[in-house]
C-alpha cells in the first residue's frame, strides 16, 4: 500500500461518491502508518477523515481532500485538508453540538471529528463553502 | 482516417493473395506477444478469423471500421478481446495483438513493391490502429463488467448469518459497511431470527476496519430491528482502538450489550439461556 505514494507532496482525492469516501480513508490510513502514527491515533484519524469525508460528499455536494505528511520540528504528523464550494454552515456552533444533524444522520460527525484529531480548523460562511484542516501528530 | 473505395479494394486483394503470409507472421507477432498463453491452435484459429472478416469488411468496401460492412469485424474483435479480458490477458497484450498485423503487411509490401505503396501502408495503418482502439475499448468494458459482478457477488459473499449454538445466530462483518452492505446485513440476519427462531444475535465487528458514524448508525439500527422482532444483540469484536474511537466521537450504544470477542458474547449468550460451560477434567492416561 505504501508504495506509489509519494509522501513529499500532498495527496488529492476527489469525493464526489460514497467509494471516494473509501478511498480517502485508504489514503489516510497509508499516510497515518507511514508517518509512524500509533494505532489508536490511525484508527482515529481515519475515522475522523471517513466522517469529515462525508460530510464534503453529503452536505458540500462533493468536493477534494489533500493529505499531507508534515513535521513540527519534533515529531511527524499527518495534515487533511476537506475543501467544498457548497452551501457553507450557516451557524457554525449549532453545527459543532452534539446531536445536532440536518441530514437523519447521529449528529456526532463534525463535533466528534474534532475530538479525534489534535488540531481542528474550520473556515466557512454561508454560500462560499467549507474548509476544514484538521492534524494529528504522532505521539 | 477513411479508406478510399481504391484502397481499400487494394488491401482486400493484398490480404487474399498473400494470405498464407500474412496470417502466419501475424500469428508469429501474437505468440510473441502473448508468449505461449494461448495454445498454437488457438491462435491460428483467432488470426485466420479476423483475416477473414478484415478481408471481407475491405473487400465490402468498409471505408473504416465504424461502417456498416464492417459489422462482422468489430463482432469478431469484440470477441477476441472479450475471451482475453476473461484469460486475464492485459489491455496491452490484447491490444498489440492487432498491431501485429502492421508488421505483417510491412514485411509483404517490402518483398513486393508493385502490390502497394506508402500511401495505402499509411492508410491502412489508420484502420489498424482504429480496430486497436476498438479492441482496447471492448476490453476494459468486460474489465468493468466482471469487477461490477464481482462487487455483486462479494456483497452476496461478505454477510453470511451462521448458527452458533440452538437460537444464536451470528453476522461476523468484514470490511466497510456501507448503506448497501448495511441493508443486505439487516436483511439476511431480520430472516435468519424468522427462520431459525433465535432470540439471540451476535454482531460481531473484528474485520470492520473504522467504526464512524454512519456505521454505528447502521448497526444500531439493526439492533433496534432485531429488538422489535424480539431477539437481543449482542455486538462483539470491539478492539481496543475501536473503543476509544467510539468514546472520542460520542457514540453511544445505550443498553445494549458489547463485548471484546466473539467468545466472549457467546459465553454471555449461553450463560443467559442457563447452558452450563465448564471445564472438563482432563482424563487421565492410564
Amino acid at each position: 500500500m505504501t508504495s506509489g505514494v509519494d509522501l513529499g507532496r500532498p495527496q488529492a482525492q476527489t469525493v464526489g461518491s460514497d467509494e471516494d469516501v473509501v478511498r480517502v480513508r485508504q489514503l489516510v490510513r497509508t499516510v497515518a502508518v507511514a508517518v509512524k502514527l500509533s494505532l489508536v491515533d490511525q484508527t482515529k484519524v481515519v475515522t475522523a477523515a471517513s466522517e469529515l469525508a462525508r460530510n464534503t460528499l453529503v452536505y458540500g455536494g462533493g468536493g477534494t481532500v489533500e493529505v499531507t505528511a508534515v513535521d513540527n520540528g519534533r515529531k511527524p504528523g499527518i495534515k487533511i485538508v476537506f475543501a467544498d464550494s457548497g452551501p457553507g454552515i450557516v451557524d457554525l456552533d449549532l453545527a459543532l453540538t452534539d446531536g445536532y444533524t440536518t441530514g437523519g444522520g447521529l449528529g456526532l460527525g463534525l463535533s466528534g471529528a474534532r475530538r479525534l484529531v489534535d488540531e481542528f480548523d474550520i473556515q466557512t460562511a454561508p454560500g462560499q463553502g467549507t474548509r476544514i484542516t484538521v492534524i494529528k501528530w504522532s505521539r | 482516417m477513411a479508406l478510399s473505395a481504391d484502397e481499400s479494394s487494394r488491401l482486400a486483394e493484398l490480404l487474399t493473395s498473400r494470405a498464407t503470409q500474412v496470417t502466419q507472421r501475424w500469428t508469429e507477432v501474437m505468440a510473441g506477444q502473448l508468449r505461449g498463453r494461448l495454445s498454437q491452435a488457438e491462435l491460428v484459429r483467432q488470426v485466420q478469423e479476423l483475416h477473414r472478416a478484415l478481408t471481407d469488411a475491405l473487400g465490402k468496401g468498409a471505408a473504416d471500421l465504424t461502417a456498416e460492412e464492417a459489422t462482422e469485424l468489430r463482432a469478431v474483435l469484440a470477441e477476441l478481446s472479450r475471451g482475453q479480458a476473461r484469460q486475464g490477458f492485459s489491455a496491452t497484450e490484447t491490444a498489440s495483438s492487432i498491431f501485429g498485423l502492421k508488421d505483417a503487411l510491412l514485411a509483404e509490401l517490402e518483398a513486393d513493391q508493385s502490390v502497394g505503396t506508402l500511401r495505402d501502408y499509411v492508410a491502412f495503418s489508420g484502420l489498424v490502429d482504429q480496430m486497436g482502439l476498438f479492441t482496447f475499448e471492448s476490453f476494459v468494458r468486460t474489465r468493468e463488467s466482471l469487477i461490477a459482478d464481482q462487487a455483486e457477488q462479494l456483497l452476496e459473499l461478505s454477510t453470511p448469518v451462521v448458527k452458533l449454538w440452538e437460537g444464536v445466530v451470528a453476522v461476523p462483518l468484514v470490511g466497510t459497511l456501507d448503506s448497501a452492505r448495511a441493508q443486505v446485513v439487516m436483511e439476511r440476519l431480520l430472516q435468519t431470527l424468522v427462520d431459525t427462531g433465535s432470540p439471540y444475535a451476535i454482531i460481531d465487528i473484528t474485520g470492520v476496519p473504522a467504526v464512524d458514524t454512519q456505521v454505528a448508525q447502521h448497526i444500531l439500527k439493526t439492533v433496534v430491528a432485531a429488538r422489535l422482532m424480539g431477539a437481543d444483540c449482542i455486538i462483539s469484536g470491539i478492539r481496543p482502538q475501536i473503543a476509544q474511537t467510539i468514546v472520542a466521537l460520542g457514540i453511544e450504544f445505550g443498553d445494549i450489550a458489547t463485548k471484546a470477542s466473539l467468545a466472549d458474547a457467546l459465553r454471555h449468550v449461553l450463560r443467559l439461556t442457563g447452558v452450563e460451560t465448564s471445564r472438563r477434567q482432563p482424563r487421565r492416561e492410564a
